[in-house]
């Protein structure tokens, strides 16, 4: 194996992607609206204005939640007023589901760009013709979404940590976040989230044709996040340390299992007929 | 008429030069290229249809041959992108389906379309496929800047390559198959969409390439002309079966042997005269003889002052007498609208 091929392929791809708006404009945008707009919002609203703290707190739906909530999280919020119980709730609890998105979007965005884009463009099989490895490819141009994705993601997480104690800081008048959960979350369940985006894109990307088509239906395992998150607001799923590494653990099998598929089904021969 | 003079004097005056270097280098011939019984499918498709040829080192060799007739899939065989359905192959001693990394480390291909990284510099461009092909950087960056100027496209380093026309793109793509001195260089269709300038270029550096360095190449093009210019040896393609293979000497004499003869005389001949000298020439077919300008065919050169003496002992002035050989088109176009024709 050629490391120095592996990056070169990895370092392309990269630059590929920086030159290439519709790829890279989502991956800005959406982390300033999560990261540093609705934190902002939800924590300097309440600051500011007289909103009734006490219906969102009489919610029937978070009366679930609290009851059924595990004693590990109920701990966090003991002793908090009412402000820094709900902050905790909606940016501690609700809002960390919503981060596993990052990992996932970016690595599909820039897997699609980097398998079914370069088909799309006909750029492969010029490609194909280098000493390059089908290995050596596959790892180049995994590499190539993994880094972004888990890279966005704990860049994410660490502007997310700074607005959350800068901006919550006149209420909680000490550095309260990360949450124990955030740190299996981020460190453990986003780089396995990340690698199951890419290897389902390579899966997608052997049958659709191009760059819009690959990202667009490798987009549709957003769901899985949906999933946690609804799972929790209903109380049915707690991210709980324990739980979050679980579930890493049962996302790393899975993912994998599909990187063993996905470099099997990347073959020179088969790219190149399809590509035809 | 006087252009196509001019260009058929340069094929002769070329192709002379080609046999008599073909021939010295036939004394010290190095095989690196052999095929045998090689077919290949695309699913129910049959891409080749077991075909055999050997290509030795330093020689062009041409693939001709219409689309669909096998030329671009048995360029992909060599270089071990597909596994044949059967037949075998060695280049440079390897095998393809074994060793495809090594052999494609020394061979160059210019694949039908540039297939370039259009949002990429031309720089970055060269820069990302010689670092693929192991070429340290010291060497790289001395060697993009060579090749940047050798085609024209120095100023433009720096440009997106979407930026670039046709014919630089493909000036790019030329410069990127030969960027770490491929042992053995595979062109598809090299010329196309340059200017006959660029065109021209590009056939020098082929046979300056060949010439000063012993390049093999094997050369895909629709360009007859540029097929007759520049292959030592031919292969002609058809439906997945190579129908003529050799020098175009060899194809001549199985395809078209003989001379085709234009005699321009002062005035047209009475009907006797010309009725004579045919029958008592070696004119072994006669395309036209009613006019001033007479076509015929001969089997070989030492018939022609036969009939030139027999036209002044009837009183014709000839004005001008050139002898044509049959081209490679002729041959081509034989081939191809023939179903019969080659078949070995």
């Amino acid at each position: 194996m050629n490391t120095n091929h592996i990056i070169a392929i990895a370092k392309k791809d990269l630059l590929e992607v920086r030159q290439n708006r519709a790829a890279w404009l989502p991956m800005m945008i959406v982390p300033i609206i999560f990261v540093i707009l609705i934190p902002l919002a939800i924590i300097l609203i309440p600051q500011h204005t007289t909103l009734p703290m006490e219906d969102f707190v009489n919610d029937p739906d978070l009366q679930t939640f609290l009851a059924k909530m595990p004693e590990s999280m109920a701990a966090v919020l003991k002793g908090k007023d009412e402000l820094q119980g709900t902050l905790i709730l909606l940016l501690g609890y609700m809002f960390a589901p919503m981060f596993l998105i990052f990992p996932m979007m970016f690595s599909t965005i820039v897997a699609s760009e980097s398998f079914a884009g370069e088909r799309e463009r006909k750029t492969l099989e010029a490609l194909l013709y280098t000493p390059a490895s089908d290995r050596e490819l596959f790892l180049g141009k995994v590499l190539a979404a993994f880094i972004p994705a888990v890279g966005i993601s704990w860049f994410s997480f660490m502007v997310y940590s700074l607005v959350l104690n800068i901006a919550g800081a006149p209420i909680f008048q000490r550095i309260w976040f990360p949450l124990p959960t955030w740190w299996a979350l981020i460190f453990w369940i986003s780089p396995a989230i990340a690698l199951l985006g890419i290897c389902s894109t390579v899966l997608i990307s052997a049958r659709v044709k191009t760059f819009m088509g690959a990202y667009q239906t490798s987009s549709s395992l957003v769901i899985i996040v949906l999933g946690f998150m609804f799972g929790q607001i209903s109380g049915v799923l707690y991210l709980t340390v324990v739980v979050g590494l679980l579930v890493g653990l049962v996302f790393w099998i899975v993912s994998i299992a599909m990187y063993s598929l996905a470099v099997r089904s990347f073959k020179r021969d088969k790219l190149l007929v399809d590509a035809d | 008429m006087l252009a196509y003079v001019s260009r058929e004097t340069v094929y002769r005056k070329e192709a002379t030069l080609f046999h008599v270097k073909h021939l010295k280098r036939q004394n010290n011939m190095e095989t690196i290229i052999t095929v045998t019984d090689l077919t290949h499918h695309y699913g129910t498709q049959t891409a080749l249809k077991g075909i055999n040829f050997s290509v030795n080192r330093g020689e062009v060799l041409g693939l001709l041959g219409p689309n669909g007739a096998g030329k671009t899939t048995t360029i992909r065989l060599i270089n071990g992108i597909f596994n044949p359905s059967s037949g075998k192959v060695s280049i440079l001693g390897m095998d393809p389906t074994v060793h495809g990394e090594q052999i494609r480390s020394r061979t160059g291909v210019l694949t039908e379309t540039p297939a370039l990284y259009e949002r990429l510099t031309a720089r970055q461009n060269l820069d990302f496929f010689g670092t693929l092909t192991d070429l340290p950087a010291e060497q790289r960056y001395a060697r993009i800047n060579e090749l940047l100027s050798f085609f024209q496209l120095t100023e433009r380093k720096e440009d997106r390559v979407e930026s670039f026309s046709k014919g630089m793109k493909q000036r790019l793509a030329l410069a990127r198959a030969i960027l770490h001195h491929p042992e053995i260089l595979f062109l598809d269709e090299p010329t196309s969409g340059l200017d006959p300038e660029s065109a021209n270029q590009v056939h020098e550096l082929i046979l300056t390439a060949r010439n000063n360095n012993g390049q093999t190449t094997i050369l895909c093009t629709h360009n007859l002309y540029e097929a007759q210019r520049l292959c030592d040896r031919i292969a002609i393609m058809k439906k997945g079966q190579i129908v003529a293979f050799g020098s175009l000497e060899q194809l001549r004499q199985r395809f078209s042997p003989g001379i085709d003869l234009e005699i321009r005389l002062e005035s047209v001949l009475p009907a006797g005269s010309v009725q004579e000298i045919v029958q008592n020439s070696a004119v072994s077919q006669v395309a036209d003889t009613h006019t001033a300008i007479w076509k015929v065919h001969v089997e070989n050169e030492s018939v022609i002052p036969d009939i030139a003496t027999d036209l002044v002992r009837h009183g014709a002035r000839i004005l001008a007498l050139q002898p044509f050989e049959a081209s490679l088109e002729k041959i081509y176009f034989y081939l191809q609208n023939n179903e019969q024709a080659g078949a070995a």
